[in-house]
């Protein structure tokens, strides 16, 4: 780990200020940009291969280029509501370097021909939004926001927007729906944002990761950034690791590391020489591994990822060692999603509270392993059929979990008879029928 | 057990059928028959739709007024100034009341109603008198992990022996803080990891009006990747 972008002197005292970051060299990409000519910007952050950071994967150059060229009305919101469990790099990037997320803001708003934006920051951080407001304060004053940014003519205004605590504002067109003051939900797809977004005109939607990368894609140049990590996933990530971990906290990584040198190397491995038995690759909506050695030496980026069946997501990696069951993972990541589902289609809704159900069902020792076919059904049923992914997002590493740890399962369902008083199963199953099939 | 008196389909559980219960209990309805407790809360059906309050007859705290016009002033259409409003109205009013929603709506000339829709769906709006101060803990699967649920419970339990303290005690969605779990946001100062006897201690701040916990708020903390600071290393603080 020699090549750290965003995280190089993070913990600086005063970075949040103007006036150390100034001195770190801050503000000095914005001057460069300004001289440039917009479509030059542009084409340097598509040279950089810069994926979004929040989750899709969506390449950042590509999705500006969707946006209809010339001076009309557009946007450009930061998806601050950083609320995928397990997720908190944002937080520590807000709280403590504000001015390169503006920074990148203002180079990438220059390079589209946006002359507004938003921050959509989740209402929960309250600390990282006054932090961001004193900082937004300070730009307007030094002239790096409002009207004629250094001279260029280019115009920008920023406000800060805060959220009031609800998961489903970090897609995209709920966050969108939520900014113009209404309830979270998903619009339909088309027309997709870059088209059709905010306040009915073409926005550009990114993460905070990606837009605070913007600033050292212009120092090192597009193609000198292609160059780091591998050669679909270039650069580097921040990496949120938690749960049963010795040091959880944020890392930065080149895309491409060995899975087990993030989870044994940066964050120590469980504790007490415990076994892993199964992470999450980028936050509790991603399919889960396991603890083999196959899924542990992974290379740690969005393709191979993608291979192995489960996501990068936000690079969120929840460890869960030997001492937790299955089933008691299962239930939270159900439960949340269950709460969280906006209610707007039918799957989601529906699905996620069938699905605690049933899990409350196999811990009351109700449920038969029929019961796991007819929950593994059930996410079948859920995926690609909602506006959002939401409900996919609980179907999938419910899915995974039933696919990967069935046995541990049914073993559970059969402990969980034992206690309930409900009897073995071979009494419950009725004479003749020998193997249950849905 | 004969064959004949199981029935397999999805309703009826295994241990009910053994247990001799009626395998097709009645759902339990609420108030005008509702399975979903509360529907009819918001609303008086008898009264006629509430309109938009007129600003002549609206006494807004000034202050109120400020701010929720100085929020309507950031935005291409003022409807964007719901939440904004809504949380100023709140920090003024302790709670979304009616009488607050009305003060937002004759400021923002929005009904009542729709105001109404958009404070119910966010978990950070009360639409019900809460107590002062706010503790959040995070029960999502990284804090739960480590022992969230005890934390939380240990909360609940100390909110009940001491309803002078004032606590509204909530298990929440994930905070953003997985690397302090089990943690808390109390009135929205992270804190964290924290023990039963952290717990003791964050109500004893509280009640004295003293900072909570600083030793333990993420504020002060450091990133954890040891790769992160070049040269000799400065302190967060």
């Amino acid at each position: 780990m020699t090549e750290l972008l965003i995280f190089k002197d993070i913990d600086e005292p005063g970075l949040n200020t103007l006036e150390v970051y100034e001195r770190r060299g801050g503000y000095q990409q914005l001057r460069r940009a300004l001289e440039m000519p917009r479509e030059a910007v542009l084409q340097e952050i598509s040279d950089s291969g810069l994926r979004g950071r929040g989750g899709a994967g969506f390449r950042m150059g590509q999705k500006a280029g969707f946006l209809p060229k010339g001076d009309m009305p557009k946007y450009l919101t930061c998806n601050a509501d950083e609320s995928e469990p397990g997720t908190f790099k944002d937080r520590e990037l807000m709280q403590k370097s504000p001015h390169m997320l503006i920074e990148g803001i203002v180079i990438s708003c220059y390079g589209a021909e946006i002359r507004e934006a938003f921050i959509y920051i989740r209402g929960e951080y309250q600390l990282q939004g006054d932090i961001l407001e004193a900082a937004i304060g300070e730009a307007y004053e030094a002239g790096y926001l409002g009207e004629d940014i250094l001279g260029s003519g280019h115009n920008l205004s920023l406000v800060l927007h805060r959220g009031a605590g609800a998961y489903i504002c970090g897609e995209e067109t709920a966050l969108l729906d939520s900014l113009e003051g209404k309830r979270g939900n998903p619009r339909l797809k088309p027309p997709f944002p870059a088209i059709q977004g905010l306040y009915q005109g073409p926005t550009l939607i990114n993460n905070v990761e990606t837009l605070s990368t913007v600033p050292h894609i212009m120092a090192m140049g597009g193609k000198q950034y292609a160059e780091i990590g591998t050669e679909t996933s270039t650069g580097t990530k921040l990496v949120s690791v938690s749960g049963d971990v010795q040091r959880p906290g944020n890392y930065e990584i080149v895309l491409g590391t060995p899975s087990r040198e993030i989870i044994y190397g940066l964050a120590g491995g469980p504790k007490d020489g415990r076994q892993v038995k199964l992470w999450f690759p980028g936050g509790s909506s991603s399919p889960v591994l396991t603890g083999s050695d196959e899924d542990l030496d992974l290379p740690y980026d969005f393709d191979t990822m993608a291979k192995a069946g489960t996501m990068l997501g936000s690079g969120a990696i929840i460890v869960v060692d030997e001492t937790h069951t299955v089933l008691e993972v299962m239930r939270k990541v159900a439960k949340f999603y269950a709460h969280e589902s906006c209610g707007k289609c039918v799957p989601c809704r529906e699905g996620t509270n069938w699905t605690v159900k049933m899990i409350d069902r196999i811990e009351g020792g109700e449920a038969t392993p029929m019961d796991l076919d007819i929950m593994a059904s059930v996410q079948t049923q859920i995926i690609g059929n909602c506006l959002c992914v939401l409900g996919d997002a609980m179907a999938m590493p419910i899915g995974s979990m039933v696919e990967k740890f069935r046995g541990e399962l049914e073993a559970e369902i059969e402990a969980a008879r034992e206690r309930s008083g409900a009897g073995a199963l071979k009494d419950a199953i009725p004479v003749g029928i020998t193997d249950p099939v849905l | 057990m004969s064959s004949s008196d199981v029935h397999w389909g999805v309703s009826a559980g295994a241990s009910s059928r053994v247990a001799g219960v009626d395998p097709h209990p009645k759902v339990p309805r609420f108030g005008h028959g509702s399975r979903v407790p509360g529907w009819d809360e918001a609303v008086d059906l008898s009264k006629p739709p509430a309109t938009i309050p007129d600003p002549a007859l609206t006494e807004v705290p000034d202050q109120l007024q400020r701010e929720i016009e100085t929020a309507m002033a950031k935005y291409p259409d003022r409807r964007s100034a719901a939440i904004p409003a809504l949380h100023a109205a709140q920090q003024h009013h302790g709670w979304c009341s009616p009488e607050a929603i009305a003060q937002v709506a004759s400021v923002m000339d929005l009904t009542p109603a729709y105001l109404t829709s958009v404070a119910s769906f966010y978990d950070m709006f009360s639409l019900a008198p809460k107590p002062k101060h706010d503790v959040f803990v995070c029960t999502n699967i990284s804090c739960s992990l480590l022992g969230a649920d005890e934390l939380h419970e240990t909360f609940v339990e100390l909110a009940r022996l001491d309803p002078d303290a004032d606590l509204n005690v909530c298990s929440f969605e994930c905070l953003g803080a997985c690397d302090i779990g089990p943690m808390a946001s109390i009135d929205g100062e992270y804190v964290g990891p924290l023990t039963p006897t952290d717990a003791r201690q964050i109500v004893a701040d509280l009640r004295a009006d003293r900072p909570v916990l600083p030793d333990k708020q993420l504020r002060y903390r450091r990133c954890a990747d040891p790769n992160a600071n070049s040269g000799n290393g400065g302190s967060a603080e």
